[in-house]
């Protein structure tokens, strides 16, 4: 068997912080505290992602959550979560609408044009639109050709703007980078990012083209992984928001202001029999007066 | 070449329908498809997917379903009388060769049938048109002959689907596909021909998915299945809503889980002044009848209309 090569064991970037540049080191107790407005102890941020699952995914350089699972043509799964843009949402967007709540709206440009009565839902319902690249499987990553992802965000952002959207906010397809992408979605207008979650405040990141505000999307409460792939009960979902709205609370005379983020997806928390679950989370927030419910872009906007 | 998309239906957005309104008034209309169903021993391969997940024969798979026939339909045929509802049979139907008995048991109680395929083990995929008209034209001659009923609906055995499943059980006047799971509501499909209705079928609270996929109790499947009912009750004042309970009674028949099982009827059926409880071809055909039109004038009105049908269509 031959060896690993000698450079194996040289660690270039062994030294005090971190081991790339976008962004520096900072334990949270050597945080600023951060004010929401109003003097708010928390932020909250609903998160809800529209995509479109073709039914015939490459699926590179992985599946994106939701895809395809059966033979073609898997017509059961293109049309449970087909259910979520047609029908789920709609059943959110009333529960958001009920409590007062905004949320954060991740699309899929290509359902721009094909759900057109949606997007104008979204928009009177005041919420916020954010760039969710072309569609579920044209994920961003190190793999691809040269300038293909430069033309996947550069189309992305074209969509948006023949459907009148101008959105500063941007999310990967499966919450999956390149190591060009903060770059790459900055020199395209883009300014606040949901893809990372390395603290519990927005965090500046550094990119040639300007920087881009990291607002944390927790995803330890996603939807989607709780309900579906742990198998956890409606309640059990809904309580572990809560209680993370509970304790975030508590600390926010020493930690200052932190961010509560979590997902509702329309496929899977729209669903009839989740909807208690749901509303009970959104009441729960909206009537508590430490909470402010905030988009993406507020919520970068206030820590900055 | 594979389409990204099927293009069997127009998007349609869920709020600011039409009304439907369900005979009498009421508000939803409830059906329960118990799946009947026979699993071959030693099935031929499928080149796409084997027939069982084990090796064959895979006994306990194969028992536990067999099961099913011998004692779980019976039990849930009883518990289905207590309440007064009628089957909608999603059929295996050489069921009608395998055990008549539970085939006259279904028909003396005037329960619908609609094909299932041939076996559950006997795949979609694969199939020229020739072997997917036999299909279907082996299943409408099977059921008439057992039963005098001309079947009228379709759920592709094991949901495995050719691009052309869709157009070929139009043609053969099928009035409805419970293969489609975009909506709560019925909708006119995009065929070359016919008027075929994608009927809702509820898979998200089908006991397959629920105690398998999603590992619920017992009662937590009843609770989910009363909250189910409860939102769409309520979302059917604006527009009539459907529910379907798709079961298999290999599982939900159980002795420890067909009792939590008939806490969801007795509060389903305790709401009979605002359910239509209905059998499958019933609620395609008052939608055929009444709100075919309405509802296709409505996606254009909304700027939904797509042109093309089906898969091939350069649209897709």
């Amino acid at each position: 068997m031959m060896p690993l090569p000698d450079d194996y064991l040289k660690y270039e970037h062994r030294r005090h912080g971190m081991d790339q540049s976008l962004y520096d080191w900072r334990p949270s107790g050597e945080r600023k505290p951060v004010t929401w407005p109003g003097g708010k102890a928390l932020a909250a941020m609903i998160v809800v992602p529209v995509e479109w699952h073709r039914l015939n995914p490459q699926g590179k350089p992985l599946r994106h959550p939701g895809a395809m699972m059966t033979p073609w043509p898997d017509l059961r799964h293109y049309t449970t979560r087909d259910y979520g843009n047609r029908v789920g949402i709609f059943r959110l967007l009333d529960a958001l609408a009920a409590t007062g709540l905004h949320a954060t709206i991740p699309v899929n440009a290509v359902l721009l044009e094909r759900a057109r009565p949606l997007v104008e839902a979204i928009k009177e319902g005041g919420h916020e639109i954010a760039a969710y690249g072309l569609e579920a499987d044209r994920i961003h990553w190190s793999g691809l050709e040269p300038g293909e992802e430069e033309r996947w965000i550069g189309e992305t952002r074209e969509a948006f703007a023949r459907a009148g959207l101008n959105p500063r906010v941007w999310m990967s397809p499966a919450r999956q980078q390149s190591f060009d992408t903060l770059k790459l979605i900055a020199g395209h207008g883009f300014d606040v990012c949901l893809d990372w979650e390395q603290d519990s405040v927005p965090v500046a990141m550094r990119t040639p083209s300007g920087e881009v505000s990291a607002v944390p999307l927790s995803n330890e409460l996603d939807d989607r992984t709780l309900l579906i792939d742990r198998r956890q009960s409606e309640d059990e979902w809904a309580d572990q928001i809560l209680e993370a709205a509970r304790l975030m609370i508590s600390e926010a005379p020493r930690a200052g202001g932190q961010v509560l983020s979590f997902s509702l997806t329309p496929y899977v928390s729209g669903q009839p029999f989740r909807m208690h679950a749901v509303r009970r989370v959104l009441e729960a927030l909206a009537g508590n007066d430490d909470v402010w419910s905030a988009t993406a872009s507020q919520i970068a906007g206030a820590a900055s | 070449m594979t389409s990204a998309d099927p293009n069997l239906y127009d998007y349609w957005p869920y709020r600011n329908r039409p009304k439907i309104e369900w005979p009498g008034g009421k508000k939803l209309a409830f059906w329960i498809a118990p799946n009947i169903e026979f699993y071959e021993f030693n099935p031929p391969v499928n080149p796409k997917r084997p027939g069982w997940p084990r090796p064959a024969p895979d006994v306990v798979g194969y028992s536990q379903r067999d099961w099913g026939n011998r004692v779980g339909h019976w039990r849930l045929m009883e518990l289905m009388d207590k309440y007064a509802l009628r089957g909608s049979v999603s059929l295996n139907v050489a069921l009608c060769q395998h055990h008549p008995e539970i085939i006259e048991a279904c028909a003396a109680r005037d329960w619908e049938f609609f094909s299932h395929g041939i076996y559950n083990t006997r795949y979609s995929y694969e199939m020229d048109e020739a072997q997917e008209r036999a299909v279907i034209e082996d299943s409408i001659r099977t059921v008439q002959e057992a039963t005098g009923q001309r079947i009228r609906g379709y759920l592709a055995p094991a949901l495995t689907h050719t691009p052309r499943t869709m157009d070929l059980i139009a043609e053969y006047d099928f009035w409805y596909t419970c293969d489609l799971f975009q909506d709560d509501q019925p909708q006119p499909l995009k065929t070359r021909s016919g008027k075929l209705v994608s009927m809702p079928y509820s898979l998200e609270v089908n006991d397959v998915i629920t105690y398998g996929a999603l590992a619920m109790t017992p009662t937590r499947y009843a609770d989910v299945l009363k909250r189910h009912f409860d939102e769409l009750l309520a979302e059917g004042a604006q527009s009539g809503t459907v529910m379907c309970i798709p079961l298999h009674a290999y599982l939900v028949s159980q002795a420890h889980r067909i009792g939590p099982f008939e806490d969801a009827l007795a509060h389903i059926t305790a709401h009979k002044d605002e359910v239509w409880f209905a059998t499958a071809a019933e609620i395609a055909g008052h939608f055929r009848e009444n709100y075919w039109e309405q509802s296709l004038a409505d996606i254009e009105a909304k700027g939904c209309k797509r042109a093309g049908t089906g898969f091939d269509d350069a649209a897709a």
